[in-house]
């Protein structure tokens, strides 16, 4: 019986097995922020040791960075801080550093593929749940703790329990309005948040194998919201074309010969999977969540659940969660009134994103009772962005165009919400408290919804607001 | 590092669900460059209202005070990977938590960090928060060798990832001095992959 690619990447990368039990993993690259990482070079110091492999590990600025103003020193102590020690640490053993300015710099899961860092094959890992994004390329991606990272850093080892393996298969075409983040929204509300919990998720199947490489990203980007360890998508044209050219990608001959490797790794036709779901594309709509979790998601078709039809806990979870959220059980939830719209994220700040709302909102205007934002995953995101007029035409709608962050997904910057507004985010969670307001209420949905959100001032379904029809583009 | 065997002391019960690590420690208190501090940012928003008032969180109930076996439900630690998470419930002083089930990346933080992610099953976990509630101050022996919990002279049957509770025992929870022995066997994977 053949192989599937978490397994022979795993094979590939096991250093020895530990009497744990557990497997040492050589880890191919390692990224670095200044949220979770500057504390593994205080324990490093601590023990006396050095970085192993400094080559394989780079490091940028996200999470905490402002995206109105970044100059020098950040109005935040704490956050200035905190890029210092990176900045210091990073130079002190030789790692190197994308910072702010350097036109590199961004969120750590756009810009490792963006420089084709991240590549088939490889075993990735970062103080970073949303690590799981790399995956898209045919990877190991795992985001671990600041005691792992520094493992890693000291001896470019993980020590880890291997995983099994569910073969997730979409097939057919998206409708007009669909995209992969409904993808990833409809998989998690079907497999739960604890679904995949022991598992790393391989998707596959004709929606997948059609999908661009951006939209690859946004599905393997929310493994960690379906309960996964990981997620991947087999490597293949679309991907060997989207590495070709980059910046940090071998070229010429050594180009071929990193493509006959890559190659290698995809899973085998005849490959051992632990479990299997099939899940037909025509089945998914827009789809947004109404809850405190990713997995408390409906179409934008469907009303509230109510907490009458279940019991236990079960009932609790969606009594806390319409508490929390301010809304009616078996209420509509198109029409909830929004105050907030937020495009950007590891999730959906890259090009492509900007591109489908751009081409939306020409010639439409923000609701006068929302504040929109559109934060660009990255400088080069950024750059691309503006060289194609993507800024103008957000600007013109009534969205502010923003510096590249992390920004209003997690908040740790100046960007939050502000008491119980709602915000209609293009971001990954949900959970309570997660904007930055301990009763901010957050939305889920696709950048194109976030949109049609933005215009309308509620949550409106994308399909009627921009008169989409027929299959996705 | 010493070998973690047995925890004894009294417990607290923390109802629901995927409670994440967004709620175990809200973002805006991570801001940090060592982990020292964490340990009142704990529940952070669960146990305190804006205007800094108590919401009377079972964390901050007199007869808790001092608990060091937190008892919780299902899918506990999801989300997001920050270690803060685990940190914060150590510093706090929790040495142990028995939940339903955990969240893969939390669990291995929670190892690393000595803290065993104990598991029980539905029905000897809602007895237990029951025994805890209408007797704070019992104590709880959370053994790991025998595996299983007692309390209040009642033995609640409960299980573990085998490879952490053997990390635990053999005090070689925090992995990094076995990693470190491999060196040699690390330069020719790298060698062999191309890494080098």
């Amino acid at each position: 019986m053949g192989r599937n690619l978490f397994q022979k990447v795993w094979d590939d990368h096991v250093v020895r097995q530990l009497d744990s039990g557990q497997s040492q993993i050589f880890m191919a690259l390692h990224l670095i922020h200044e949220v979770t990482s500057p504390q593994a070079f205080g324990m490093l110091k601590d023990k006396g040791l050095k970085v192993a492999y400094p080559g394989r590990t780079y490091a940028t600025v996200d999470h905490i960075i402002p995206t109105d103003n970044q100059s020098r020193p950040l109005a935040d102590d704490m956050a200035e801080k905190m890029i210092q020690v990176l900045s210091d640490a990073t130079a002190e053993h030789g790692i190197e550093f994308f910072a702010p300015e350097s036109g590199s710099q961004g969120i750590v899961h756009v810009v490792g593929p963006e420089l084709g860092l991240t590549q088939p094959g490889m075993t990735i890992c970062c103080g970073d749940s949303h690590t799981a994004t790399h995956g898209a390329f045919g990877c190991i991606a795992l985001g671990i703790g600041t005691s792992q990272v520094r493992d890693v850093l000291a001896s470019q080892t993980l020590a880890m329990d291997s995983l099994k393996v569910r073969r997730i298969n979409v097939e057919g075409d998206l409708s007009a309005g669909v995209t992969a983040k409904d993808v990833i929204l409809h998989i998690i509300r079907l497999l739960g948040v604890n679904g995949g919990v022991g598992f790393a998720y391989e998707y596959a199947g004709s929606t997948i194998n059609k999908m661009t490489m951006e939209e690859r990203m946004t599905v393997c980007n929310m493994s960690i919201e379906g309960g996964a360890r990981c997620g991947y998508i087999n490597p293949d044209d679309t991907t060997y074309e989207y590495l070709r050219g980059r910046e940090r990608v071998p070229s010429g001959a050594d180009f071929d010969i990193a493509l006959e490797k890559w190659q290698s790794y995809a899973s085998d036709a005849d490959a051992h999977y632990d479990d299997e779901v099939t899940i037909q594309a025509a089945d998914i709509k827009p789809t947004v969540t109404w809850g405190v979790t990713p997995a408390q998601a409906i179409s934008i078709e469907e009303n509230v659940p109510s907490p009458d039809r279940v019991e236990g806990l079960d009932k609790n979870l969606i009594n806390d969660a319409l508490n929390y959220m301010q809304l009616e059980a078996d209420a509509p939830i198109k029409g909830t009134k929004i105050d907030v719209a937020f495009i950007g994220s590891c999730t959906n700040g890259r090009l492509s994103d900007f591109e489908a709302v751009a081409e939306v909102i020409k010639g439409r205007k923000v609701a006068g009772n929302v504040r929109a934002i559109a934060v660009p995953g990255s400088e080069k995101v950024d750059v691309a962005a503006r060289a194609a007029g993507l800024d103008k035409v957000f600007e013109d709608a009534g969205f502010e165009w923003r510096l590249p962050g992390c920004s209003m997904c997690l908040a740790m910057n100046p960007d939050k919400l502000v008491e119980d507004e709602v915000c209609a985010s293009s971001s990954n969670r949900n959970f309570m408290g997660r904007q930055g307001s301990a009763s901010g209420r957050t939305i889920l949905m696709s950048p194109v919804m976030v949109a049609a959100a933005a215009i309308e001032g509620k949550v409106a379904d994308a399909r009627e607001v921009f008169q989409l029809t027929g299959a996705a583009s | 590092m010493s070998d973690i065997s047995k925890i004894v002391g009294t417990g607290v019960y923390v109802q629901g669900n995927d409670i994440d690590t967004d709620r175990i420690i809200p973002a805006r208190y991570l801001k940090c460059v060592t982990f020292d501090e964490l340990g009142p940012s704990l529940f952070k928003d669960e146990r305190f209202n804006q205007d800094g008032t108590s919401k009377n969180h079972p964390l901050d109930a007199a007869q808790h005070r001092g608990a060091e076996v937190l008892i919780t439900d299902d899918n506990f630690g999801c989300g997001s990977s920050r270690e803060h998470a685990p940190q914060a419930i150590q510093k706090f002083g929790l040495k142990a938590i028995i939940a339903g089930s955990y969240a893969e990346i939390f669990h291995g933080n929670c190892t690393t960090l000595g803290i065993p992610c104990v598991v029980m099953a539905a029905e000897s976990r809602a007895k237990l928060a029951a025994v805890i509630q209408s007797q704070p101050d019992a104590e709880l022996i959370v053994d790991l060798e025998a595996m299983q919990v007692i309390c209040a002279n009642e033995i609640f049957p409960a299980s573990m990832k085998e490879s952490a509770r053997e990390a635990l025992l053999s005090a070689t929870f925090d992995p990094l001095d076995n990693l470190l022995k491999s060196a040699s066997e690390i330069s020719q994977t790298a060698a062999r992959l191309g890494y080098a």
